[in-house]
């Protein structure tokens, strides 16, 4: 594919590892100007770094997507310096695996908090700037746990479920705007996140996907870069599986 | 210069799309002039920015007139 986003803003967070790395450089394949954000300074390096290698316009950000005051400020200077996001890829994400038994408030509202409240937070931001422009691609990384659910995860699943009912209810306030919002929701990705899964958990998962195989960050990017570019105007309010048939909706 | 009254109504055509001649002063954005609820919420930002201004949310709501919108704008506009 060509450089389809060649002149547009694309702003991922959670971008210095796993997925969202590989969203970030996808979308700066397409074209696109990318900035990528990590908690630290050091991610936000990394991100740099990983840009510049690839060629690609734009830089990395230290953001804490659950600082309301920092998130603002961050797309002030972004839409300041480099123009108006027109791509926003939610991707930052946290997990607090524990038995709903031994669930602490505090993991419940981390995990709502970055997951959910955040999504919502940084797709207000940029809304003003997608109207203007009468174009806008919101796409927001779920999960299959949100469809599935998962014992240990009633947290995350929780979050990335509402996540999708929030982009749906999106979809349909912003459309006639021509601003679209989607999910892509990972199976089982080979990443940091699943690495700290038990042994014997991962094999059994795996023996549930039909593939075979786990998935690998560049096969969500791509359906993410799909999303992004022209050929996907038509689809909003959607949720695209990627998980290897290891669940079917 | 026009004055605010002019330049609100040269606003509220532009965004709703409707001629300046049928927009009067007591004309209500959803009632008269067919605005939806995102129509309006648009209109207040095309206001903040031909104004300069900041119009907080609580204050936004209430603006749901031409009349309204000029008010608010003299009452609030930096001298």
């Amino acid at each position: 594919m060509s450089q389809v986003l060649q002149g547009q803003v694309a702003l991922v967070t959670g971008a210095s590892r796993g997925i969202g790395r590989a969203i970030a450089l996808e979308l700066g394949r397409l074209g696109a100007t990318v900035v990528g954000t990590a908690t630290s300074e050091g991610g936000a390096a990394d991100i740099q770094a990983g840009l510049e290698a690839a060629g690609i316009a734009g830089r990395g950000l230290a953001l804490d997507v659950t600082n309301a005051v920092a998130c603002e400020a961050a797309l002030c200077d972004i839409e300041k310096s480099l123009g108006v996001v027109t791509i926003l890829v939610n991707n930052a994400g946290i997990t607090r695996d524990n038995l709903a038994m031994r669930m602490k408030d505090a993991e419940w509202d981390a995990v709502l908090d970055t997951n959910l409240k955040s999504v919502f937070r940084m797709s207000k931001l940029v809304m003003r700037g997608m109207m203007k422009a009468r174009t806008g691609r919101i796409i927001n990384i779920t999960s299959v746990v949100g469809s599935s659910g998962n014992p240990g995860q009633a947290n995350y699943a929780a979050a990335k479920a509402g996540v999708a009912g929030m982009s749906r209810a999106l979809a349909q306030e912003l459309g006639s705007r021509n601003i679209t919002v989607n999910c892509v929701a990972p199976g089982f990705i080979d990443t940091d996140m699943t690495k700290e899964l038990p042994d014997a958990q991962r094999e059994a998962l795996q023996g549930k996907i039909a593939l075979g195989r786990l998935g690998k960050p560049e096969e969500i990017a791509a359906v993410v870069g799909f999303l992004a570019t022209p050929a996907a105007a038509y689809v909003t309010g959607a949720t695209l599986h990627v998980n290897g048939g290891m669940y079917m909706a | 210069m026009e004055n605010i009254e002019q330049r609100v109504k040269k606003i509220v055509a532009e965004q709703l799309g409707v001629n300046e001649a049928e927009i009067k002063n007591e004309s209500s954005f959803v009632d008269d002039l067919g605005a939806d609820s995102l129509d309006t919420v648009e209109l207040v930002m095309a206001l903040e920015e031909e104004f300069e201004c900041e119009i907080p949310d609580e204050e936004a709501e209430k603006i749901t007139s031409v009349q309204q919108a000029i008010d608010y704008v003299t009452a609030h506009l930096k001298k």
